[in-house]
């Protein structure tokens, strides 16, 4: 406990604990929305798209990584909603084929020009994020507070609407409403969220935060806002465990985190069962 | 008054034509039924005329009144993805959204109405429940219930009676006939001919890939 407390001393601990909880809040919202409208795959493909541009921002010594990434993700993600219907590679197909290419030219890129005595402690952390939640500057949780609570306010307005569009979109596009608008919005919306939990976990495992705490609570509870609700519950308690596990055990960040809401989704699956 | 007006269209996805030369309209109070093979372009045919697919050639016509979210359309319930977590509320009281413009949250008349709407429908019993756990007449009924929870001019339904055992279906049917004879203007795809012949007034048949008969009840 006093190592603990030793621990919650430095300023960038305390930091990485409001960083963390925030992007869990954040994917877990969303997450519920991608589950159920089976967008999972496109959170993860769009991680790595993002690990890409990373990559692009490190080479170019870019002041902030953010302004490079943040709209690279986006453009994807509307590219991949877009064109999802129409293109002649269908879905899966054109993630998996943007997913993996952005991993191999960023891989290609921080090789061939990076100036970094250490590439693969580089790339290892921006795939898993092993350190680099606890070197965040002041400045970089703002911009985190400030795109959170961007992300939440657009959520919660659009609640409804998200609802209706994700369960039925034709009855919505009948009923008049701009379906395609909400998809857009819900693209975007993941693409900042990823973004940020680069931070956090690492690009590789930013799609866990948002599938794993939605998954377990469909497990327990019925009902949309019920679920919604108790994902964030459940992510932000998982993201706070794996973050003190981490300090004190020394283990990296992301995976702790990723292990902690498997293992609730393990309990919760094990209730679920006996509630029915 | 015409709602809705094809002109010798032709229907299908993309490059691929599933059905040519379909000429018909439906007027007010029509009760007006699509019937035909697995395949004869029924469904293609519905969500060309309401709007979620172009037509290949020909037009369609909608009346002014109904472009602004006065159709409701109820989709096949296995276009519901299985594990969704609803309740039966959270979906009727969805169906007041088009209805409310940009306004974010409900608000008492939303709830009103969406209350009213699951009394009509016989399922306040089951408001809190998850719609996955329900039987596959109470289903169509919770969709019917969001979507006449706020007045539609159009209702349009896609087998509404798939996978309903035969008393869930006349139910259903009654349950439709009802709301025709109070005023609502219903068009329906159907593959049961024989069944819809009873309560339709308007009958079109596709069949091998052309329109065949637009029959007067």
């Amino acid at each position: 406990m006093s190592n603990l407390l030793y621990y919650l001393s430095f300023p960038f601990v305390r930091y990485a604990f409001i960083v963390g909880t925030l992007i869990a809040l954040c994917s877990s919202l969303l997450g519920v929305t991608l589950v159920l409208k089976r967008y999972s795959f496109i959170g993860d493909g769009l991680s790595h798209v993002a690990f890409g541009a990373m990559c692009v921002a490190t080479v170019l010594h870019l002041v902030s990584d953010t302004l490079l990434v943040m709209p690279v993700t986006m453009a994807s993600a509307i590219l991949l909603l877009r064109c999802g219907k129409k293109a002649r590679v269908k879905g899966d197909a054109a993630i998996a084929m943007m997913s993996v290419g952005a991993l191999a030219f960023g891989y290609m890129l921080m090789n061939v020009f990076s100036a970094s005595a250490n590439v693969s402690g580089d790339v290892c952390s921006t795939l898993f994020g092993s350190t680099s939640i606890l070197t965040l500057t002041m400045s970089e949780v703002v911009i985190c507070i400030v795109l959170s609570i961007f992300v939440i306010s657009l959520f919660v307005i659009y609640y409804n609407r998200i609802f209706a569009v994700t369960f039925d979109e034709d009855f919505a596009r009948c009923a008049g409403m701009n379906a395609d608008g909400y998809n857009l919005l819900v693209a975007v919306i993941i693409s900042a969220i990823i973004v940020l939990g680069m931070n956090l976990v690492g690009s590789l495992l930013i799609s866990a935060l948002v599938v794993f705490p939605a998954l377990s609570a469909m497990r327990l509870v019925d009902g949309y806002r019920r679920v919604v609700i108790l994902s964030g519950i459940m992510s932000v308690i998982c993201a706070i465990v794996g973050m003190l596990v981490s300090i004190l055990g020394s283990t990296p960040v992301g995976s702790t985190i990723v292990m902690v809401d498997i293992f609730m989704y393990g309990i919760c699956t094990l209730a679920g069962r006996r509630r029915k | 008054m015409s709602f809705i007006v094809c002109d010798n269209i032709s229907v299908g996805y993309g490059e691929e034509l599933v059905c040519k030369g379909i000429s018909f309209s439906v007027e007010t109070g029509d009760y007006l039924c699509i019937v035909g093979e697995n395949g004869s372009g029924k469904s293609t045919l519905l969500k060309t005329i309401l709007g979620l697919l172009p037509p290949l050639c020909g037009t369609v016509s909608v009346a002014e009144q109904l472009k602004h979210g006065m159709i409701g359309y109820l989709p096949q319930t296995t276009a519901i993805r299985e594990d969704f977590p609803a309740t039966v509320q959270e979906i009727v009281i969805s169906g007041m959204l088009p209805a409310m413009r940009s306004r974010a949250f409900y608000g008492k008349k939303e709830k009103a109405a969406a209350m009213a709407a699951m009394e009509r429908f016989g399922i306040v019993q089951i408001a809190k429940k998850n719609y996955t756990k329900l039987s596959g007449g109470q289903k169509q009924r919770v969709l019917l219930a969001r979507t006449l929870a706020s007045e539609k001019d159009l209702l349009v339904l896609d087998e509404p009676t798939a996978g309903l055992d035969a008393a869930a279906s006349e139910e259903l049917y009654r349950l439709i006939e009802d709301l025709n004879q109070k005023g609502q203007t219903i068009m329906m795809v159907s593959h049961d001919a024989a069944a819809v012949k009873k309560y339709a007034n308007k009958v079109i048949s596709l069949g091998d890939g052309a329109f065949c008969e637009e029959a007067i009840v």
